[in-house]
């Protein structure tokens, strides 16, 4: 009685999300093995692996590939260690603590079409911009960043979105640490760095497992950003999945391959939430 | 007295240091806010102005072109809607896997987070397909059922991880007084943790408000909200900067002053309470 209560209030939940799973999962599967484009309706015939091919042998495939990981793994790298040093480095009372964690967390809250559009322009213009300014009164050539380093220009805008999330969630977690340990060991003689590899480093195990988890479902599916700034471009230089997959289905019309892509990348998203469901799983208590 | 001089010294250097790391990282926020009131000139002079006679000339540009609170009203609505749509369905289910845990809660668990791990882009096809089909494409409608679903696991996960740490004892004495599992969850449960549903709240209109995958796809004008308008003056307009910061600042300024009053709880939500 009480079973059949608590099963039926967990229901809603359960079903919805295998439905919103289940049916465009099995949609894409579908469409993937017929030939549909949008442009000559009515010729939907099974075609078996040809999307997949045409997909796989797509020039923009191995680098949207390869931009995606790339992508990943920088924005990880950078907001995880300078977050970690950084909160490292704030974790202390100082004055006007308040304001600082309200200035450092305003980027996490903009949203990523401005966020594209605040550093194309007023940043990385190359005549204009910012860092033009900055460069040219040091006396450097400035820069167009968009142009020469598009994947670079991404990468720090996302970075400059989740490093204030990084860093207020570490500074959130080095509150509760011990602070007795960490003077006792000072009192032993332990450098800076000890304390910093062997007691705080470790105490922040589990909340970096949490912000690496957090920051990889968003990262693998970062589209906007690309879409306002370079469009992909130049080339395939900064095209990831998630645009290369946009282009075929909404610009080319060509869903077959484009369902073939999305399965594709559900396939890449599995093998990297594979071990990252296996790191949560042991490092959180449920 | 040489070692508290030291410490002093050290609290006045963390403070400098972390106040520049925030004003650095404030900085672009900072500058969209001042160009949208600067003129389209003075918006592009070389070296940047600082200080300049302030206009509100942008504004009425942007409310009048592409009619902001249309768009606002389609994001407040969105947002709002299915965030509430989303707090009703998950909390039975985080409650019943809270205090009614089975062998299998855990998995079911990891699986909806698995299912938040698929990428849009994969059923973006289908999607489209669907939304045509049921004419849900460019309705606020469309976008609400879209967003809820998107949040639901990561609403159900933070709910749980709250209530999992609510003390037990409040469940039995209540259950002693014949309260059924719903009574419990209504009137013990819902009460004693206003502050975490709210939170969680707060944490799904932010992520909401700032969706750009759906609501650049799915809608056009209709029911585009203010993501999408924004992206409306990605490249034309890409030169009328002080225009172009002046709709940004209207876009972000509700959400992100809003974030300011919740930042401490969304971020420890946002952990799924291994921060605490």
């Amino acid at each position: 009685m009480k079973r059949s209560i608590t099963r039926l209030l967990m229901a809603p939940s359960v079903i919805l999300l295998l439905i919103w799973m289940i049916v465009p999962l099995s949609m894409t599967i579908y469409f993937s093995t017929i030939r549909y484009n949008l442009l000559y309706p009515g010729q939907n015939n099974f075609v078996g692996w040809m999307n997949f091919e045409f997909f796989l042998t797509d020039p923009g495939f191995f680098p949207a590939v390869a931009n995606t990981l790339i992508l990943l793994a920088s924005v990880l790298i950078i907001t995880v260690v300078l977050g970690v040093l950084l909160s490292a480095l704030i974790d202390r009372p100082f004055w006007g603590q308040g304001i600082v964690r309200v200035l450092l967390i305003s980027p996490f809250f903009i949203m990523p079409t401005v966020n594209a559009l605040i550093w194309k322009n007023m940043m990385m213009n190359p005549v204009y911009g910012i860092f033009a300014w900055i460069s040219e009164s040091l006396g450097f050539e400035p820069i167009d960043w968009l142009s020469s380093f598009p994947l670079a220009s991404i990468i720090i805008m996302v970075s400059w979105q989740w490093l204030p999330f990084a860093i207020l969630v570490f500074v959130t977690a080095l509150q509760s640490q011990d602070t007795e340990q960490k003077e006792a060991a000072q009192m032993d003689g332990a450098t800076g760095w000890h304390i910093f590899r062997y007691l705080t480093l470790p105490h922040l195990a589990r909340p970096i497992t949490v912000v690496v988890m957090i920051e990889t479902i968003f990262l693998l599916a970062i589209f906007a950003e690309i879409f306002v700034s370079t469009g992909g471009g130049p080339g395939y230089d900064s095209t990831n999945l998630a645009y290369l997959i946009y282009n075929q289905a909404l610009l080319q019309y060509d869903v077959g391959v484009a369902s073939a892509g999305g399965l594709f990348a559900v396939l890449l998203a599995n093998i990297v939430a594979f071990f990252l469901i296996r790191a949560v799983g042991k490092n959180l208590t449920v | 007295m040489k070692l508290t001089q030291q410490r002093k010294l050290r609290t006045v250097l963390t403070g400098l240091f972390a106040w520049t790391i925030a004003l650095a990282l404030f900085f672009p926020i900072f500058w969209m806010f001042i160009t949208s009131f600067k003129t389209e000139l003075q918006a592009i002079s070389v070296p940047p102005s600082l200080f300049f006679e302030p206009t509100l000339e942008n504004f009425e540009i942007v409310q009048e072109r592409s009619n902001y609170l249309h768009h606002a009203m389609n994001s407040v609505i969105t947002s709002f809607g299915s965030t509430l749509i989303a707090l009703a369905i998950a909390i039975p289910a985080a409650y019943s896997m809270a205090f009614f845990p089975t062998k299998k809660t855990k998995d079911i668990l990891l699986w909806m987070l698995s299912t938040k791990m698929l990428p849009a882009v994969g059923v973006l096809v289908p999607i489209y397909i669907l939304s045509r089909d049921y004419g849900l494409l460019d309705s606020r409608t469309g976008l609400i059922i879209i967003f809820t679903l998107m949040n639901l696991p990561i609403v159900v996960w933070m709910l749980f991880s709250y209530f999992k740490d609510l003390p037990k004892e409040i469940l039995e004495a209540a259950r002693m007084d014949g309260a059924t599992p719903w009574d419990e969850m209504v009137k013990v449960v819902m009460p004693l943790s206003i502050g975490a549903i709210s939170s969680t709240g707060l944490l799904s209109i932010v992520l909401c408000w700032n969706e750009a995958f759906w609501s650049l796809n799915l809608t056009a004008s209709e029911a585009a909200p203010l993501t999408a308008m924004i992206a409306s003056y990605s490249s034309p307009e890409g030169l009328f900067w002080a225009k172009l910061s002046a709709a940004s600042t209207l876009a972000c300024a509700p959400i992100v002053i809003f974030g300011w009053f919740c930042q401490k709880q969304l971020v420890q939500g946002l952990t799924f309470g291994a921060v605490k």
